[in-house]
């Protein structure tokens, strides 16, 4: 039966893993908004080993995601990972470089004999923690407001300047959403230290940081949000065309309500997490604004696919755009990589029965001073 | 077309894509092989519940964390890279490339990240049998993600399973079936994972006779010994059997490769195998490439025919057959395979200029042509030939193939005694009054490294000039970007890796001073 899926079906579902991905990929980051406060948030280096012990027990998570959301899109759209990552080279190798630097870190940060010193890496966490969101939000403001690009007839692209996508950071409105997704993750992780360590100071400065952060999000947020349903957007028709449409986001909504009312849905969640932490001193706002994270990120980018619409549009040559239907692998390779996506439910659950069996403990000063593996 | 970049847009990206796999490649066969030895060891903890099988393991543990953190990092660069620096190469390839990394990503990272997790915070917090069963998917998932990463190398030295589409003038996945299955994906498997395997029981024989020498932690080192040294034993004998059959895969796939790690120039039947030997100019040419010879050389008559097709009367062909062409034995000639890839272009570019004047049937007739048989047998299978300037930009670098494969296998040949040697002494109870192989075991470390590094170098080095084997060279594979940032990344990459290395490899000598904790 499955062989008689249309190529047009399996594009569309893999946007809709990939979108999914992307959602998660930005709610996990939660671990890079921790790590850019630990010097902020700790009071003294009984606080810090705290914070980074609960972060390090989920930074994998994070790390995964994003390897597999790179990996999908490779294997799904690999003329955007030609495109994007040959192109955009430099905004690509400074998400790179701060990952990079993440991945060390947590196992060699209290290590004796680790050369660079306990600083240094914390630094680096600092420095994945802020760039690592910034740029990647940056990134993905891309699919909104296009990309100085063209392709040829054999689809080897050429970027239209020698900034290799650091010229991304001049777009007021790509500024934003990286911003917004910063402070989104920091507020994000202000709740999850508050939900996953036992200590009352910490969760007070926890909570009066994430005041703050939700606050600066939604002012990147709105901006964002508002210049982009109000300008124009990259539309495609039924031959491939691109033309500029105004309005074209706010119209997707509109004749996509579903995904509105996900959207809607994941702005409450969010806004809930944050009501109910700050004004209610709940320690569970991390599940509200956790799952309305990726609901909210997961429908932008459908609007930014789906509904006839360029996800990778190119400002320099709207006609070289990338569309779900262009820039996909074939029928027999998405079919192919269908079937194994099937195993993606199970793979959720080992993981949220590994992660509460790790979790059942809060992370507290007793806990730590019974721990064999530290950060 | 696909067009040809730069020498230096090329050389700097081969070097910054050479750097980050070889540096990866430190850390991922330790991690093969120390994840399935600690579970093996955790498995006696679970059964027998002693202590000290539990302290063992989390000691062995912690230097397999030390060492997995920085294989994650440099793992993600090598994913990204693909992108970043081989862009023609991630489209024309990236529709069967792709899909092994989407799949690892899946089915074996997460398996590995989630339950490495569990084997690290769990001791205090879930069951023993629950945390062995941690220890064991991490190891499981570890090889897995080889298994799909090697997959994919294995198509790019053995493209099957694919048609061109001239429309999207990319390669397809057609059968997947043939990609997983390809015989180069399951040799370079085997052989690539029980390598690891080999390399972390060197390892662990290496540090547990540093404990033996010091007279610390007898009991432990003794342990250690006995499961490193019965995995070592059994790795390296899968090691050899299937770097035996790697080698005759490699005779029909890649032949030149073959030919060029034994310097083999001229072919012939009975034809011997270098057992070791030492390189020289001959003062002779092959095109305009120096011709080798050897100084001094200790051949197997009749071997190398043995080798390649089982009997002595077997005909090797030699590097300048596979150039220059031998007709007698049906060896076409480089230049002839340039003609062909040549039409092949050609016609490749008469269908985009049809489907670009909106000539219907022309473009129909031209784009009909990649799907028959015959112009796909006779003309596209050459089609990254096309791309040379001459027949000997075929011949890869014959010294660093035929030295890299040589101390590969020389070294192979000896860890096969060093396990054997170890056990026998361990079994005889006399291993701690052995001295001289207590250094030779430590002294086997850095070895191991160096094995496994000369492995890759041979394997990626010596498929030159191809990143796609007669399809697509490496010269056109590269990203459309100036060779400057590929400058500055490839020195910031290094700095940074090497930095990491060296706090890598003084936490882990730490660590192990220190020796296991109670």
């Amino acid at each position: 039966m499955l062989t008689l899926v249309s190529h047009s079906f399996l594009q569309g579902y893999w946007w809709v893993i990939i979108s999914l991905l992307g959602a998660l990929l930005v709610f996990l980051m939660f671990v890079q908004g921790g790590q850019s406060m630990i010097f902020s948030i700790s009071r003294d280096e009984m606080h810090k080993t705290m914070v980074v012990n609960a972060l390090g027990h989920k930074w994998e998570f994070t790390f995964t995601t994003l390897v597999t959301f790179g990996g999908a899109f490779f294997a799904s759209f690999p003329l955007f990972y030609a495109t994007s990552f040959g192109g955009a080279y430099w905004l690509w190798i400074a998400i790179l470089f701060s990952f990079t630097i993440q991945a060390i870190a947590y196992e060699y940060r209290s290590k004796p004999a680790n050369v660079l010193g306990k600083k240094t890496f914390d630094v680096f966490l600092l420095v994945n923690g802020i760039f690592g969101p910034f740029l990647i939000g940056t990134a993905v403001a891309t699919f909104f407001t296009g990309s100085q690009f063209s392709l040829d007839h054999m689809n080897h692209v050429r970027w239209a300047n020698n900034w290799h996508g650091l010229e991304a950071l001049t777009d007021a409105r790509n500024l934003a959403l990286g911003l917004a997704v910063l402070f989104l993750v920091r507020s994000n992780g202000c709740m999850y230290i508050i939900n996953s360590v036992k200590d009352e100071d910490l969760a007070a400065k926890a909570g009066r940081k994430l005041m703050v952060n939700a606050v600066v999000f939604l002012v990147f947020f709105l901006f964002f949000l508002v210049s982009v349903l109000l300008s124009e957007g990259y539309a495609v028709d039924g031959d491939g065309k691109v033309t500029l449409e105004k309005y074209k986001y706010f119209q997707n909504f509109v004749q996509m309500p579903l995904v509105l009312v996900l959207f809607l849905a994941g702005v409450i969640g969010v806004l809930s997490g944050i009501i109910m932490t700050v004004f209610r001193r709940s320690r569970r706002g991390i599940w509200y604004s956790g799952p309305g994270t990726i609901l909210a990120v997961f429908s932008l980018f459908l609007i930014a696919g789906f509904s006839g619409t360029a996800f990778y549009p190119s400002s320099f040559d709207p006609g070289s755009s990338l569309t779900i239907r262009n820039a996909s692998s074939s029928r027999f390779t998405l079919q192919t990589m269908m079937y194994v996506s099937f195993i993606i439910p199970f793979v959720f659950w080992y993981i949220w029965y590994a992660w509460k069996s790790i979790s059942r403990k809060k992370i507290s000063e007793e806990e730590l001073s019974e721990e064999p593996h530290l950060y | 077309m696909i067009e040809t970049a730069d020498l230096s847009l090329v050389d700097w990206s081969r070097a910054q894509f050479a750097l980050t796999a070889m540096y990866h490649w430190i850390f991922v066969p330790l991690t093969l092989g120390l994840s399935f030895i600690v579970a093996m060891m955790e498995t006696v903890y679970y059964r027998t519940g002693k202590e000290e099988w539990k302290r063992m393991t989390r000691f062995w543990m912690t230097l397999f964390g030390i060492n997995f953190a920085i294989g994650v990092a440099t793992g993600i660069i090598l994913e990204f890279e693909f992108g970043t620096n081989w862009s023609n190469y991630s489209w024309f390839v990236g529709d069967i490339f792709g899909a092994p990394l989407a799949i690892e990503g899946i089915l074996a990272f997460f398996l590995e990240s989630t339950f490495v997790a569990v084997m690290f915070f769990g001791w205090n917090k879930v069951s023993r049998k629950f945390h062995l069963v941690s220890t064991w998917l991490v190891a499981i998932g570890a090889s897995l993600s080889a298994l799909w990463i090697l997959v994919a190398n294995a198509w790019m030295q053995n493209p099957v399973g694919m048609t061109f589409n001239p429309e999207t003038a990319r390669n397809e996945m057609t059968d997947f079936l043939a990609v997983l299955t390809n015989p180069v994906a399951i040799d370079t498997f085997l052989h690539t994972v029980t390598s690891g395997f080999l390399l972390a029981s060197v390892f662990v024989l290496g540090i547990s006779a540093w404990f033996l020498l010091k007279g610390r932690e007898e009991w432990m080192a003794g342990k250690s010994i006995l499961i490193a040294g019965i995995f070592g034993l059994a790795s390296s004998l899968i090691v050899a059997l299937t770097g035996d059959i790697s080698a005759r895969t490699l005779a029909h796939v890649q032949p030149l490769k073959f030919a060029a790690f034994e310097a083999h120039y001229s072919g012939k039947d009975n034809a011997g195998l270098v057992a070791a030997g030492i390189l020289k100019d001959s003062g002779q040419l092959t095109g305009d490439k120096a011709k080798k010879d050897f100084a001094v050389k200790v051949e197997i008559p009749g071997f190398l025919s043995v080798m390649t097709g089982g009997n002595r009367h077997v005909y090797v062909p030699g590097i300048e057959d596979l150039v220059y062409g031998n007709p007698d034995k049906g060896i076409m000639p480089v230049a002839e395979k340039m003609e062909r890839g040549r039409y092949a272009r050609d016609i490749l570019m008469d269908y985009k200029r049809a489907r670009k004047s909106n000539n219907a049937g022309e473009a129909e007739v031209l784009r009909g042509m990649f799907s028959d048989k015959n112009f796909i047998d006779d003309y596209f299978r050459y089609f990254g030939y096309a791309f040379l300037d001459k027949p000997e930009d075929v011949i890869p670098n014959v010294s660093v193939a035929f030295y890299t494969f040589h101390l590969m296998v020389m070294l192979g040949f000896f860890f096969i005694l060093l396990c054997a040697l170890a056990l026998f002494f361990h079994y005889r109870g006399s291993l701690q009054k052995q001295k001289w192989l207590l250094w030779m075991m430590m002294i086997s470390v850095p070895l191991a490294y160096i094995a496994s590094q000369s492995g890759w170098v041979l394997k990626e080095m010596g498929r030159q000039p191809w990143i796609i084997q007669d399809l697509m060279p490496v010269g056109t594979a590269v990203s459309n970007i100036n060779s400057g940032p590929v400058i500055v990344t490839f020195v910031l990459f290094a700095i940074l890796f090497t930095v990491l290395l060296i706090a890598e490899v003084s936490i882990m000598t730490k660590q192990i001073k220190t020796g296991p904790k109670n």
